[in-house]
């Protein structure tokens, strides 16, 4: 039973907490028992407690897929892209190294990749994947389009991502405020701006000083 | 944002149609329901293949047992009948080594012989001479020591048979009959 078309994963990263009760339910499911699939990652700590859970984003042209020399990685017609097929994967690291988001992870005991598979033996009989039904904040949440309208009216969904000339559209949305108006997220633009720009932060400054000499 | 085609294929980065994409990308799709599609072609394809394999294998099975028959068997003299005491028993290698055969004395003027392996598994069998059988001891198989016939165990065949001449008091292997009960 594929997982439901209506039903969304929706990341409202503002709302992080960094609690790690998603990190501590997705190391306790059946599936991967002790091994975690989300992981827990800090903006910038020199400047905010801001934590983001990164999940599977499920993009509809999943990079980890493209570069994949073993034809382990796949995409079932839910739009769900599943962990690396384990009697294909040759643990080449190559989807680590291309996927945009960070998302699989190479486990060498295994020499198997394993990513987010939005809890597949959960929501394809309907329920909620481990992380959404234990965030106390709801920054990751899994539901329809109308009950996130309903939850966050000040906020829309989002799932264009442009990381340099790559745009990548996803299954798993981003909650975004309705005040920003582009049509899509371009994570490395701060990047693109800070090595264009003279940079403002002293630590910057002194890695480009660095690079100079 | 737009409702998304549950059957849609991934969309290949270079976003052109799938007619116009390289081979490899049919070959090798992203998506489950292509992966595993098998066309009707591919199946009747396989279907015919794997029979005309079983057909090929039956040809060659009956070639060889049409073709390959083993030559006459040649006559080789095992032991002297007065150096085989009532009771005792003798491995030879016939008709070629590695092929291990048992003579046993079972009484005055009774000297049998039988393949050493085992009908189930080829383990070697033991001869109980008092217990009056061969004894397997992989599968605590048994077989009657007169006759070669199964008592117990696993195995349902007979050991095979070694054809005995006496020739002045040399006891000589001309044969191996082989039976299926």
């Amino acid at each position: 039973m594929p997982v439901p078309a209506d039903h969304h994963f929706y990341l409202d990263l503002a709302r992080c907490i960094g609690c790690n009760a998603c990190v501590q339910a997705c190391t306790e499911c059946d599936t991967h028992k002790g091994v975690s699939m989300i992981q827990l990652d800090f903006v910038d700590r020199s400047r905010s407690t801001q934590t983001v859970p990164v999940v599977c984003m499920h993009c509809d042209q999943p990079t980890c897929a493209e570069v994949c020399p073993a034809d382990a990685i796949k995409r079932t017609e839910d739009g769900v892209v599943q962990t690396a097929h384990k009697a294909r994967c040759i643990a080449c690291n190559n989807c680590v190294l291309a996927c945009p988001f960070g998302v699989p992870k190479m486990h060498d005991t295994a020499s198997l990749m394993m990513k987010c598979d939005m809890c597949y033996d959960r929501t394809s009989r309907g329920l909620k994947p481990m992380c959404a039904s234990v965030c106390p904040s709801q920054a990751l949440f899994f539901g329809t389009h109308e009950e996130i309208e309903t939850l966050r009216p000040a906020s829309r969904a989002i799932d264009n991502f442009r990381f340099g000339a790559q745009v990548v559209s996803t299954r798993v949305r981003m909650l975004v405020p309705r005040t920003f108006a582009e049509p899509l997220l371009a994570i490395s633009a701060p990047l693109e701006r800070a090595a264009s720009a003279e940079p403002a932060d002293p630590l910057l400054a002194n890695l480009y000083q660095e690079n100079d000499a | 944002m737009s409702a998304r085609d549950p059957d849609e294929l991934t969309i290949p980065p270079d976003g052109r149609p799938t007619a116009q994409q390289p081979r490899w990308r049919r070959d090798f799709p992203i998506d489950v329901p292509q992966d595993q599609y098998v066309a009707r072609r591919e199946f009747s394809k396989f279907l015919v293949l794997t029979s005309f394999a079983f057909v090929v294998g039956q040809i060659w099975i009956l070639a060889k047992s049409l073709l390959g028959r083993r030559p006459a068997f040649t006559g080789t003299p095992v032991a002297r009948i007065d150096e085989l005491a009532v009771g005792s028993f003798r491995q030879f290698e016939y008709p070629g080594p590695g092929e291990p055969k048992l003579l046993v004395r079972l009484s005055e003027h009774e000297v049998v012989a039988f393949d050493q392996r085992c009908t189930h598994l080829s383990c070697p069998v033991h001869p109980q001479v008092e217990r009056g059988l061969f004894h397997c001891p992989c599968h605590k198989g048994s077989f009657d020591l007169a006759t070669g016939r199964p008592l117990s165990g696993p195995p349902r065949r007979p050991l095979p048979r070694v054809d005995l001449e006496l020739r002045d008091g040399v006891v000589w292997a001309v044969g191996v009959t082989e039976r299926t009960s």
